[in-house]
């Protein structure tokens, strides 16, 4: 007699991709608008992104209805914070906060795949990229959800520094323009949109520098 | 005060049908620097002195910061009032994230009330030693609350406490019944007015006060000094030249309009025209 398997599982998998880079003065935070389940497609026009701070942007693809308690939860201890610290969190502490209320459902995780855009205390671009347990790491560019494995080998080709090994130590932020930051995303998901079946509907992109928070959007491929 | 036998705790009645214990916490209230409230339709203004307990320090924060269609100014115990506000933060944010929308004014002090009162039926607690003037906007309008150590909590048009808050109330009284439709500009100065007659001839000025005021399209926010300084400096302008002419629908306060207070010529507001900027 084989043991019983549940039939019931908490999670689902909304798919979607999430991409950000981070240059000398700005960053660029982008998503695909899709939303599906199994092999259909629930809406063409769902955002996952979410502005947490001034200067902090999420982008979260998995699981919708945890990245959306997730989103709660991080805007709640966001508005305490400036409660008892009259100011806004910084990019970095966003992101160490992020990292600990994963690892708070260490043992039934929020089923979310997330990057961390912003400006870091200097005014330079910063991403952080997330398991769904917690794990992070501060980056120069980062891609996650189903269509992760099509775009992030082309940003290596097209971003990553030299070996870490090689003395002096190379910034992770590109050395790119905003506006070419900005092409460089569309190029990513357009490709993504043509092999991934996730991927598609539109993109929304959102960029944070100096001057504040500005959103954009492309159309992409809809089958 | 009345030094008697029924005063030793809170959970003791007196023959007479009182909690002296709660008495004396609303004495503390009147004990802190003045804190005052004004609403009208569409707008709430806080405003409260700051006292330094010495020269070398810093004044107490009086006024807090709840959500933003929620403000609070306090008066007696800081600390308990910190504590609350506290207390009235989390209410807010846990309102949000439950219902996705601003908790009603209403509900926060009447949970606000209920906490209050069951420090007075509690042997192992003392009332809390605050008073509260709760100002906030939610769909039936903007309202001001006052919630006392009691456990009681009223609604007002405009009300004062702390220690010589009744000079303030005095002129709040004579200017109430405008209130209702005053515009923002008036509120703020009716509440620089109403705080100035708590000085006692002390000169008004930006360093000695806080206002903060909310309102429809307002998220809640404490006036920088620079513009505190600039309207005090128009009022005080305008209230030494012989009356200034009328520009709210209520009858120009003319020469009939005799002030017992020290101030010079409690007129009506100045003209709008000039008036600087106040949003920040």
């Amino acid at each position: 007699m084989t043991k019983q398997q549940a039939n019931w599982s908490p999670y689902d998998n909304n798919g979607g991709t999430c991409v950000a880079i981070a240059g000398a003065d700005y960053c660029v935070i982008a998503a695909d608008t899709r939303m599906s389940t199994g092999y259909n497609i629930l809406t063409r026009d769902y955002s996952k992104i979410i502005q947490l701070a001034d200067k902090s942007v999420m982008a979260s693809s998995g699981f919708q209805a945890d990245v959306r308690a997730l989103q709660k939860v991080l805007a709640a201890r966001h508005l305490i914070y400036q409660h008892q610290h009259n100011k806004q969190m910084s990019c970095p502490a966003m992101a160490q906060l992020l990292s600990n209320t994963l690892y708070y459902k260490r043992f039934f995780p929020y089923y979310a795949f997330n990057v961390l855009g912003g400006l870091d205390s200097e005014g330079k671009g910063c991403v952080f990229t997330y398991d769904a347990v917690g794990s992070y790491e501060r980056v120069g560019y980062s891609s996650q959800g189903s269509g992760s494995t099509l775009i992030t080998p082309f940003l290596d080709n097209q971003l990553k520094s030299p070996s870490p090994l090689l003395l002096p130590a190379k910034d992770a932020v590109t050395p790119l323009s905003e506006s070419e930051a900005i092409d460089l995303v569309k190029t990513c998901f357009a490709s993504a949109t043509e092999r991934d079946i996730y991927t598609g509907d539109k993109l929304e992109i959102v960029i944070l520098n100096a001057s504040g928070l500005r959103r954009e959007y492309m159309e992409l491929r809809k089958d | 005060m009345f030094r008697n036998q029924y005063d030793t705790d809170v959970t003791t009645w007196s023959p007479a049908g009182r909690l002296f214990q709660v008495e004396y916490a609303m004495e503390a209230v009147k004990q802190g620097s003045a804190a005052i409230g004004l609403r009208s339709k569409t707008h709430v203004v806080l405003a409260s002195v700051n006292k330094a307990s010495s020269e070398l320090s810093s004044y107490q924060k009086k006024i807090f910061k709840v959500d933003d269609h929620i403000g609070v100014a306090i008066a007696g115990l800081t600390a308990d009032g910190r504590v609350l506000s506290r207390y009235m933060r989390n209410e807010c944010i846990n309102y949000s994230y439950t219902y996705e929308s601003p908790l009603p004014v209403g509900r926060l002090v009447v949970q606000l009330a209920d906490k209050a009162q069951v420090c007075t039926q509690r042997s192992w607690k003392r009332p809390y030693g605050v008073g509260l003037l709760v100002g906030g906007l939610d769909e039936s309008g903007a309202h001001l609350y006052y919630n006392c150590p009691s456990g009681n909590y009223f609604e007002y048009q405009a009300f004062a406490i702390g220690s010589r808050s009744q000079a303030a109330k005095t002129y709040l009284e004579r200017k109430f019944e405008g209130f209702m439709d005053s515009s923002r500009e008036n509120l703020i100065k009716d509440a620089l007015f109403a705080l100035r007659e708590t000085l006692q001839g002390e000169k008004l000025t930006s360093a000695i006060c806080t206002i903060a005021v909310l309102g429809v399209g307002e998220a809640f926010h404490i006036l920088d000094q620079e513009t505190v300084q600039g309207l005090i400096n128009e009022f005080e302008v305008v209230g030494e030249e012989p009356p200034a002419p009328a520009d709210e629908p209520a009858a120009p306060d003319q020469a009939g309009d005799a002030e017992p207070s020290p101030a010079p010529a409690d007129q009506g507001p100045p003209a709008d025209q000039g008036i600087a900027p106040m949003d920040i």
